[in-house]
């Protein structure tokens, strides 16, 4: 999956739009992606999120991930939230809250692809469209 | 504790000298009455900043205020309001910030700090949830703005948000600003100072909560229709491309841009400052603040002298008083000029300011190359605004009278230099010559805070009405400071609105949305109208004199005649100043010496106001 990163500007409106979406929450720490400032070394930004890769699927001690139309799905009811899943991604794209008791992840809903001012995550919004 | 929409619900409050942290709820009747951001700050700096305090001493307070809109679902809801006593003016003074800085404040559970007295040691404040803490920073003394920033991110992880000062708040440089995501400034009114007079140099925020709101589903709704609108105005992709920076080429050519300290209004060299320019020669990377699709932040390369230096910017007002003010030659030296500010933590309006007078004054000869120790301070000199800036930031030489501000050194200089320390109220004016604009001229006469354009940038109506027409341009400005600083209280940023037109009803529809309450639009400019009343009502309590001749602009701008450019040769007389203030005391209910009287002090709900000032002989 490749993200149009060069076009990023760091403004985190999809943190803020995942939150909304999936959390009926304005809380941009409660969302399936990360906008990471590298600008005092890089001089740009990078957007963290799930490509789908499915390593979790296979790592998680409980069986509570799976993959559905696509996406990897994580149950809620059988995640145990040991974290295993959050170490293993190879991305660094499933994250942990301290009010959720299962890892936040990206459930390609395409609503960052939606308002992304700048088309970063055009790549995200591919994922949506097989999923659904 | 019940929920209160649109807000954290607590107002968090640090005693510097004690160490001290409570935690106060924040009321019903204070969201209610002053909304957020810059409404909390006049209201905490008016109710608990008494008359004849040191602005630099342990009895000011620094008010760091989100807004009902801030860290919310909406478009740019960044902007953080910072208040106190100015050390430039002696009266009230704020300065707001964009960045991610306001939201995460809320997220971290608070609407507003309140940092009262002075810590023993340098030190910053550490704020992550519930955990507040003031650790010593010694490690950080004397360091810069932007590099202190980048050594508490890289030791606290890149989700905090930090607001740091430079070396000229730790000095408390009456201009001092408030450096926040690398080059986001709270700039104007000295609140670095203030920083620096509390032995505070930063402020670092992370939070994990979330903003509750009245109605997630409308609020849903008026977002949409806002991100919509503007992604589909095709002006969106020259803000995306140039910024503020695109402003520099249309105010020169409107006779508008300062230059050579404000003695013209049109620079030759324009076309080198220029956005287009800006693009070509220097830009990296687009910049944005919370949630904002415009990203008006330029992130950009300067190299001067061997060294390669980024900085965000230059927008429009530092390139009018860093570039055409002082008559440097290129972007990419308005650039470096503009990281040396930023670095050394010097507002770069006042800033530009300073340094554009002293090069008067010194090709003038009012002072000499022995007052500046060999500096050749000439318009057109990069080297020399270097030098300048580094003697304000350590207050030496001629730093040190300009590091009260350019009214404090004309003083000092004497010269006739009086009449061109461009300054109302003892801050430093910024980027709009108004010789040509009547409107935007009483704009700056009468900003509460000192000679700045975000009150009421009328410059527009001006150009509508007529550029010579007096009469009837007092209702605008009126207008406008009501409208803009409603604003700063929401905590959202206005260019959406101001530039690329999103209309008003959009906002007015967003209020009950997210907080639930039911005022209209008109009730809320009411409230508007009374955090205006009410920083008028701090001047007069503050001083017996104050009022009229407080809201005098330069000599120059009444007695110079605009000298070439477009605008060549138009005038604006005494007689005009007049003729402007009388009718805008009228509309506003203040005597003609510009004061508030009691009956509209009471209109407004401040009755208590009235009757303190009545007290104290101030109104009648």
């Amino acid at each position: 999956m490749k993200l149009d990163l060069d076009r990023c500007t760091g403004c985190k409106l999809c943190q803020l739009v995942c939150s909304v979406v999936n959390f009926g929450e304005n809380n941009p720490k409660k969302a399936g992606i990360r906008v990471i400032s590298r600008l005092f070394t890089d001089a740009r930004y990078d957007v963290v999120v799930c490509d789908q890769c499915a390593v979790c699927i296979d790592a998680c001690p409980v069986g509570a991930i799976s993959m559905e139309d696509g996406v990897v799905r994580i149950d809620p009811d059988t995640c145990t939230n040991c974290g295993v899943c959050v170490e293993t991604c190879p991305n660094g794209a499933l994250f942990s809250h301290p009010d959720v008791d299962y890892p936040i992840k990206c459930i390609a809903c395409g609503e960052c692809a939606r308002l992304c001012p700048r088309g970063v995550l055009d790549a995200l919004a591919e994922v949506g469209k097989v999923a659904s | 504790m019940r929920e209160m929409h649109g807000y954290a619900g607590t107002i968090l409050r640090i005693n510097l000298s004690t160490r001290a942290v409570s935690r106060e709820p924040l009321t019903e009747d204070l969201a209610a009455d002053y909304m957020g951001g810059r409404g909390f700050g006049v209201h905490f700096v008016y109710r608990e900043v008494l008359a004849g305090t040191d602005p630099l001493g342990p009895g000011n307070k620094l008010v760091v205020a989100a807004g009902p809109f801030s860290g919310v679902f909406l478009p740019s809801g960044a902007k953080t309001s910072i208040s106190a006593k100015s050390p430039a003016t002696g009266l009230y003074g704020d300065s707001n910030i964009g960045g991610h800085l306001a939201g995460e404040l809320k997220y971290a559970g608070y609407d507003a700090i309140v940092i009262e007295g002075k810590a023993p040691q340098l030190s910053y404040l550490f704020i992550e949830d519930d955990r507040v803490e003031v650790r010593p920073c010694e490690n950080l003394r004397g360091m810069g703005a932007i590099k202190a920033e980048k050594v508490l991110k890289d030791e606290l992880g890149d989700e905090f948000q930090i607001a740091t000062i430079g070396p000229a708040g730790e000095n408390m440089v009456v201009f001092a600003s408030v450096n926040h995501d690398i080059g986001r400034q709270a700039g104007r009114c000295g609140m670095g100072a203030v920083m620096g007079s509390k032995n505070l140099k930063a402020i670092a925020v992370r939070g994990t909560g979330g903003v509750p709101v009245a109605d997630m589903g409308a609020l849903r709704k008026v977002a949409d229709e806002m991100f919509s609108a503007l992604a589909a105005n095709p002006a969106l992709k020259v803000w995306q491309d140039q910024g503020l920076a695109q402003v520099t080429t249309w105010s020169n050519s409107i006779g508008a841009l300062p230059t050579r300290n404000f003695r013209q209004n049109f620079y030759e060299n324009a076309e080198a400052l220029s956005g287009e320019r800006m693009r070509s020669d220097i830009h990296v990377r687009d910049k944005a603040c919370f949630a904002c699709p415009m990203a008006t932040g330029k992130y950009c390369r300067a190299r001067h002298r061997g060294e390669t230096v980024f900085v965000e910017g230059p927008e429009y007002e530092t390139t009018a008083l860093i570039g055409s003010n002082c008559a440097l030659q290129s972007i990419e030296e308005v650039a470096f000029a503009n990281y040396m500010c930023d670095e050394l933590g010097l507002d770069t309006i006042s800033g530009g300011s300073a340094v554009a007078f002293t090069m008067e004054c010194f090709e003038r000869g009012v002072i000499t190359e022995e007052d500046t120790g060999g500096i050749e301070a000439r318009f057109g000199s990069l080297d020399a605004f270097v030098e300048i800036v580094k003697l304000i930031a350590a207050r030496q030489g001629i730093g040190e009278p300009l590091s009260r501000g350019v009214r404090a050194a004309a003083e000092a200089w004497g010269g006739g230099s009086q009449d061109f320390a461009i300054q109302v109220k003892g801050l430093e004016w910024s980027g709009y010559e108004s010789r040509g604009a009547p409107s935007m001229m009483l704009a700056y006469m009468t900003c509460d805070i000192g000679a700045h354009h975000n009150r009421a940038w009328s410059i527009t109506h001006d150009i509508a009405v007529g550029r010579n027409v007096i009469q009837g341009k007092a209702a605008k400005v009126i207008e406008l400071q009501h409208v803009r600083p409603l604003f700063d209280c929401l905590g959202v940023c206005r260019l959406q609105w101001v530039e690329l037109g999103l209309p008003l009803e959009y906002y007015a529809r967003l209020y009950p949305a997210v907080t639930g309450r039911k005022d209209s639009w008109d009730d809320l400019l009411l409230k508007s109208e009374r955090i205006w009343n009410l920083v008028r009502a701090f001047a007069v309590r503050e001083r017996p004199d104050f009022g009229r001749a407080d809201d005098q602009p330069p000599r120059r701008f009444y007695t110079e005649p605009v000298p070439d450019g477009p605008l060549a040769g138009s005038r604006i007389t005494r007689e005009d100043l007049d003729t402007l203030l009388d009718e805008y005391y009228d509309l506003r209910g203040w005597d003609r010496g510009g004061r508030p009287t009691a009956a509209t002090l009471e209109r407004l709900g401040l009755g208590d106001v009235a009757s303190e000032l009545r007290a104290m002989g101030r109104i009648s």
